[in-house]
């Protein structure tokens, strides 16, 4: 069997891939042997096979990773957690309200409120100082004009007085009542 | 020995894949990045591949993620996952490209009858080429432009079948043409990209980097 040079052309592919029968492989292989002009155009498309096949070919724009992660939280159906997804929003969840916010914060072991009345604070800064009286119900701003009893006051960190049960004045902290 | 290993490490991540897919499909959708985490590169170079424009193959391969969540309970075990992946967003970036009335700016090189014979245009030899090459951006900047310039259909089926090393048959059934096709429009893509590349040309691989023909830069 003989073949010409563009019939190996039409069968580069196939047989770079080997999957050409054997009979048409040793033609072809025949004809290489002889003519140069087909073994360039051969080791060619090999190398651009080897090439492009290359991991470092495929390269993505920077951040793309971090993009796609954050289009996927947004958009995401809503759909059940897993446990690792439930431990991992509880780590995030305590890590907020730690560093940036108490009041309705912890989910964990809520304060119990001296006033059964008063509506508990939320996003009050947790390092912020305010006054409280130690048998009164709220917590204020230094200054409140609404503090009943001045004599017995303490003053500690907003975080603290959560803790220990104290609602935030209707006045002076109005902004951080929880609606 | 070696090659039982690769096939006892392959099957346990297919099973950890199922498993995965299994648990998604039951609601736990916050495991889903961890699915698509190893074909994020190939889901967006597919995109880019139909679109060449980072931005919106960017965007595509998102939103390609975005519905294979959405509709994996369609998804059937019998084909591979990335297949039906791939698959997704070679639609997705097809829309868009419609969409975008992109069709206008395909290069007219190369839009011939594809079942007519390619024939290559120059002889040069081209024989030894070290990966490490690779490393120079310049050289796969290089490849890009050169890739960049073959029309979709080539270049679609090049991508997946040379670079994100689908089979025929799968790169068949994510661009929903015969695998016959695939074959013909490989062997045409691979051979204008050697007649592209191969020093002796005048083309970018030899002139840009300056070197006199015949004369390897490696």
């Amino acid at each position: 069997m003989v073949v010409s040079c563009e019939e190996v052309w039409r069968e580069i592919s196939d047989y770079l891939e080997g999957e050409v029968e054997p009979t048409l492989r040793a033609a072809i292989e025949e004809h290489l042997r002889g003519c140069k002009h087909c073994t360039a155009v051969l080791e060619g498309t090999r190398n651009v096979i080897q090439l492009y096949g290359d991991e470092r070919m495929v390269e993505v724009p920077l951040g793309f990773s971090r993009r796609l992660q954050r289009r996927l939280e947004e958009d995401m159906p809503s759909g059940r957690r897993s446990f690792l997804g439930w431990m991992v929003a509880v780590a995030a969840a305590i890590l907020v309200a730690g560093g940036f916010e108490v009041g309705r914060s912890s989910a964990f072991s809520p304060p119990e409120l001296r006033s059964e009345h008063a509506r508990p604070g939320s996003g009050v800064p947790p390092n912020m100082m305010v006054v409280a009286a130690a048998d009164g119900k709220t917590f204020h701003v230094p200054g409140c004009p609404f503090i009943h009893d001045k004599a017995k006051l303490e003053t500690i960190a907003a975080a603290q007085a959560i803790h220990e049960g104290y609602v935030p004045c209707v006045r002076c902290m109005s902004k951080y009542l929880a609606s | 020995m070696p090659e039982e290993v690769t096939s006892l490490e392959n099957s346990a991540e297919q099973l950890n894949e199922e498993a995965l897919i299994r648990r998604i499909r039951d609601g736990e959708h916050d495991l889903f990045y961890q699915l698509i985490r190893p074909y994020e590169r190939r889901v967006y170079s597919a995109a880019f591949a139909i679109l060449r424009n980072e931005a919106d193959a960017e965007d595509v391969a998102q939103e390609a993620m975005l519905k294979a969540l959405k509709h994996i309970r369609q998804f059937r075990a019998e084909a591979r996952f990335s297949t039906w992946l791939i698959q997704i967003t070679v639609n997705e970036a097809r829309m868009r490209r419609r969409r975008d009335r992109a069709d206008i700016m395909e290069p007219m090189v190369n839009q011939v009858d594809e079942e007519g014979n390619h024939a290559p245009r120059d002889f040069a030899d081209w024989r030894e080429i070290p990966l490490e090459t690779l490393e120079r951006k310049e050289i796969r900047q290089q490849l890009a432009d050169a890739l960049a310039s073959l029309g979709q259909k080539y270049r679609e089926v090049f991508v997946l079948r040379d670079m994100q090393h689908l089979s025929i048959e799968e790169t068949a059934r994510a661009l929903g043409i015969s695998a016959a096709s695939v074959k013909t429009r490989l062997l045409r893509a691979r051979l204008m990209l050697r007649d592209l590349l191969a020093p002796g040309l005048g083309g970018s691989w030899s002139s840009k980097l300056s070197f006199a023909k015949g004369t390897k830069p490696w």
